[in-house]
């Protein structure tokens, strides 16, 4: 049962709604248990060909040769498709908005760099046909050593995993092997702090597992169009990217979906449609390509697994001064979703706390594991594990009650955020209160009084003088798609970490001075006009400066 | 190459059809074979099926039930003959695998299946080959995968003359069903209260079902309370080889059976 | 590809049609009879969503030889509603807002119905062990139990003729 809290912002709602919060019928339910709701594979065709893939079965691997044909010869067998029959064989989702680089090949070409990476598709007139004849495929591949650590993956002599991005790190703003946030001095208020405390923290990577595996069926359509059925979250994702990878006016495609058996985020950066659409149009049929539930746990990519590292600026009573991040998102073997789950990331930290002085260092970083990307609130939700673990950490440093920690810290509306945007419609304070409430945990009386409506802004709205650097610049790229031969002998691993120790100087407890509060930016007039060009917000820099 | 059905109404004509070919995999109740065709497996194109009647009949023997080896876990539950193996069936699969998993199946399941068959070793069951004598259920294990294969008839299961002499426990994360991360079937007989002859076996701690001896010598002679089984407990692990699979590791395995051996000893249900 | 005649009962319709051999009944059902109701999830027999009936039993079709359903009685989601009226499990679902993204459905009311026709008034525990071989990743299982449970105090059960 879902208990609502209205007393809280009681004048901000209107609370004359006709939906929300009514047990409104969902309108595909009556699909749902009749059975009659239409998933991409509850369509049916004659003649109907099926697609399965030669996947690597290595990490990392040179590819010197594919021999197709005793697969060609094999009985059922009506194409065999290579990585030279893909017209723009690299793609990478947002490069549709000009954020990112191609980097991944829709069919391997000189290289592997995840175990489960496909290499040769076959398509047959029956699944049992299909994956008769990949097993007739040889490769000859020439192993290479392969990292799958993050911390590795970027130390000096690693192999070298996505030939896009050499050093193993995506590339910010054309710019940084990182994602930088910067606001205020960390490294004064570090020195300044009565505590400092460290965490170090590690998630796994999470696979969706939908019930309905991923795939998608293309067929001739009239009009010299291919209608595509697909398992898809983002048909306009798949559409587009489609588009790119079979150079295909989009308006000769026709996407039908949105009838998902489970995506949570696995099913937004689809890949499955080009492939099944250039299997129609080499043989003119219709073309099924799902993948089995091996290939789903396997292949399908996950949620990226991240480490973060917090250092946190603590007073004696319980003020945060100061926290620094430094993060890694294990993005995989190609970029996906992980480039941009990153800047989610660094717009959401430090959390729901108002902290005068924050950076953040966040690093992409590409390893020979499966390709990461979305994951319901992916880019948010492994860090703020690490947040809120750090959270607890920090209390009982300063030996302070868990919840009057975070309510001392928590943002209030009018604050100004670590990205420069104020603070809004924030709850942390209401929340904490009610879970303090729920858990029978005893808060002082003036954090009972606490209001997210009251004591924000004023000075807390004000941007500090901000130390930034250059640190991180990335090496020029060596050019799309070429491949980097593998490191020199002499990589070893290192030993795993430890946190090294801080001592800051012995200075006298001094009670917290805001920096000299910069000129808050102006807000903008209703009558200047919005910058022409991209129409998507400046998430990743892509408003023009 | 296509898959081939290959259905014999005799057991002996099922039996030499698996062992003249080397691409034939014996279809019990389907579970394992058709998961391997549905992934595409290449390591065999002929399925062998057997309609044989002996094959599904439960039977007395004496003091033992004779069980064919392709009756289903739904059967062995609805039994009367057979209802002291009717905790272990419940737990192999969820209902629609039980409607179908066969005895002579799970003898034959890698690890971590064969749960059942675990049962079966510390029963001191004896499994009966088409056309062959019985042979304990220890050497056929430990011969299972070696060429030619036979095909089981039925197992013979003494019955155990003390209904709580019998326990049985499956580990599983996913309950109430789950592939095991470790199952544990106990046959503790006792004299006078104290513990004489006991069989103690693991499944999915190790390729196959094995029987902990170590186990079932500290047991010899004890009481089944705390202090009775606390050598037992120690050697909970000595000799056995757990594996690391998806499931769970060596190392959590080895922490985890004694726990769960101490559960069952104590009769402490959960 | 040896193709074999296969004919049997679909829902209380005799139905004729060719399987080849090794196929499954899942993909008999689907793409030979064009019942699309019951789905492919894993073709492994641990996610249930291919559950039908067969002479009132619950199986898994991804794991069943289609040649041995011949001259049997198979039910799935398609023919539970009466006409245009709805089984009453079907009704609770809808009700009880047992379904998100609708996949697991159809093998959940089957092994629901195979359990109410053969135990009209279940306990909680007995509806769990009725679903364990079904999973769901959308509900958390909660909304489907007390969908059953509600189907049976409304009389879901029917004797299995």
């Amino acid at each position: 049962m879902i208990e609502f809290r209205k007393e809280y912002f009681a004048d901000e709602r209107d609370d004359t709604l006709n939906e929300i919060g009514k047990p409104t019928q969902r309108q595909d339910m009556l699909g749902h248990v009749t059975g009659r709701s239409p998933f991409f594979d509850d369509h049916l065709f004659d003649g109907l060909l099926h697609l399965k893939c030669l996947r690597s079965p290595h990490h990392h691997a040179r590819i010197r040769s594919v021999d197709t044909s005793e697969a060609e010869r094999m009985p059922g067998v009506r194409r065999i498709i290579r990585a030279r029959d893909v017209p723009h064989n690299l793609n990478t989702l947002l490069s549709l908005m000009g954020f990112g680089l191609d980097d991944e090949p829709m069919l391997a070409d000189k290289k592997v760099a995840y175990v489960g990476e496909p290499v040769v598709a076959v398509v047959a007139e029956s699944e049992r046909q299909a994956y008769d004849a990949v097993a007739k495929i040889r490769v000859d591949y020439d192993v290479l050593p392969h990292v799958l650590d993050v911390e590795e993956a970027l130390k000096p002599g690693a192999p070298s995993v996505n030939p896009t991005y050499p050093a193993n790190t995506f590339t910010y703003h054309e710019k940084y092997d990182h994602q930088k946030l910067r606001f205020g001095d960390v490294e004064a208020a570090l020195r300044q702090a009565d505590h400092v405390v460290e965490g170090r923290y590690q998630m796994s990577p999470i696979e969706q597992a939908p019930t309905e595996t991923c795939g998608a069926i293309a067929a001739p359509e009239t009009n010299n169009r291919y209608v595509v059925y697909t398992s898809t979250q983002a048909l306009f994702f798949s559409l587009g990217t489609a588009a790119k990878i079979l150079k295909l006016s989009s308006n000769r495609m026709h996407f039908i979906g949105g009838t998902v058996g489970g995506g949570f985020g696995g099913k937004v950066d689809s890949i499955h449609e080009p492939m099944a659409i250039l299997g129609c149009m080499l043989t003119g049929r219709p073309v099924k390509f799902i993948w089995n539930r091996e290939e789903e746990m396997q292949v399908g990519a996950p949620r990226g697994a991240e480490r973060w590292y917090i250092t946190d600026g603590v007073m004696n009573d319980g003020r945060i001064v100061a926290r620094k991040f430094t993060g890694y998102f294990d993005s995989g073997a190609y970029t996906r979703l992980s480039s941009y789950a990153i800047i989610k990331s660094v717009g959401h930290l430090p959390g729901p706390y108002t902290i005068p002085n924050v950076s953040a260092d966040v690093y992409c970083v590409f390893t020979n594991r499966t390709p990461a990307t979305a994951m319901r609130g992916f880019g948010i939700t492994g860090v703020d594990f690490a947040i809120e673990t750090h959270m607890d950490k920090v209390a009982h440093r300063v030996k302070m009650n868990p919840i009057e920690l975070r309510l001392k810290n928590a943002y209030l509306d009018g604050d100004m955020k670590a990205h420069r945007r104020l603070a809004k419609n924030t709850a942390l304070v209401e929340c904490c209160q009610v879970v303090a409430e729920k858990a029978k945990w005893s808060i002082g009386p003036e954090y009972r009084a606490m209001s997210s409506l009251k004591g924000g802004g004023g000075e807390r709205a004000a941007i500090p003088h901000t130390i930034i650097d250059n640190r991180g610049l990335a090496r020029p790229a060596s050019g799309l798609g070429s491949y980097q031969p593998p490191p020199a002998p002499g990589y070893t691993p290192t030993p795993a970490y430890t946190p090294p120790s801080y001592s800051p100087e012995p200075l006298p407890v001094r009670p917290y001075e805001p920096a000299q509060a910069a000129p808050p930016p102006a807000a903008p007039s209703p009558t200047t006009p919005r910058p022409a060009g991209n129409r998507f917000s400046s998430i990743s820099g892509l408003r023009r400066r | 190459m296509p898959v081939s059905v290959r259905t014999f109404q005799g057991a002996e004509e099922a039996e030499r059809a698996l062992a003249a070919s080397r691409t034939a995999r014996y279809f019990g109740g389907g579970t394992l074979v058709m998961r391997a065709v549905n992934a595409g497996d290449q390591a065999f194109d002929t399925i062998v099926r057997a309609t044989d009647p002996r094959l599904r009949q439960i039977q007395l023997q004496g003091d033992s039930v004779v069980i064919g080896a392709g009756v289903t876990m739904a059967q062995i539950i609805a039994s009367r003959d057979a209802a002291f193996l009717a905790p272990v069936a419940k737990v192999i699969g969820g209902p629609a695998i039980r409607t179908v998993a066969t005895v002579g199946g799970n003898l034959f399941a890698a690890s971590p299946y064969g749960d059942f068959a675990a049962a079966l070793l510390a029963l001191d069951a004896k499994v009966m080959p088409v056309g062959g004598a019985p042979v304990p259920i220890g050497d056929f294990l430990d011969a299972r995968d070696r060429e030619p294969r036979r095909l089981v008839l039925s197992v013979i299961v003494p019955r155990p003359r003390d209904s709580r002499a019998f326990r049985f426990v499956k580990v599983s994360r996913v309950k109430p069903k789950g592939v095991a991360v470790l199952s544990i079937a106990a046959l503790l007989p006792t004299n006078g209260g104290r513990v004489s002859g006991a069989r103690v076996a693991y499944g999915a701690m190790g390729g196959r079902p094995v029987r902990a001896l170590a186990v079932e010598q500290a047991l010899e002679g004890r009481t089944l309370d705390e202090q009775g089984i606390a050598p037992a407990l120690s050697a909970a692990t000595d000799g056995i080889n757990p594996q690391t699979d998806a499931l769970a590791s060596e190392w959590y395995r080895r922490q985890v059976a004694p726990v769960h051996l101490k559960r069952l000893l104590l009769d402490q249900r959960r | 590809m040896t193709r074999k005649p296969l004919q049997f009962q679909l829902n209380g319709s005799g139905k004729a049609i060719f399987v080849e051999e090794g196929q499954n009944l899942l993909e008999a059902l689907r793409r030979g009879v064009g019942d699309l109701s019951p789905k492919y999830g894993c073709g492994q027999g641990t996610c249930g969503t291919c559950t039908v009936l067969i002479d009132g039993e619950p199986h898994l079709s991804c794991l069943t030889l289609a040649e041995t359903v011949e001259n049997r009685a198979i039910e799935t989601t398609a023919g539970l509603a009466m006409g245009p009226q709805l089984h009453p499990l079907q009704q609770a679902f809808m009700d009880g807002f047992a379904a998100q993204c609708g996949y697991c459905t159809p093998g959940m009311l089957m092994a629901a119905k195979a359990l109410l026709d053969r135990n009209p008034s279940p306990t909680r525990e007995e509806v769990v062990e009725a679903i364990s071989g079904n999973i769901c990743r959308c509900t958390g299982y909660e909304p489907i139990i007390a969908a059953i449970l509600a189907a049976a105090a409304s009389g879901g059960g029917r004797r299995y003729a």
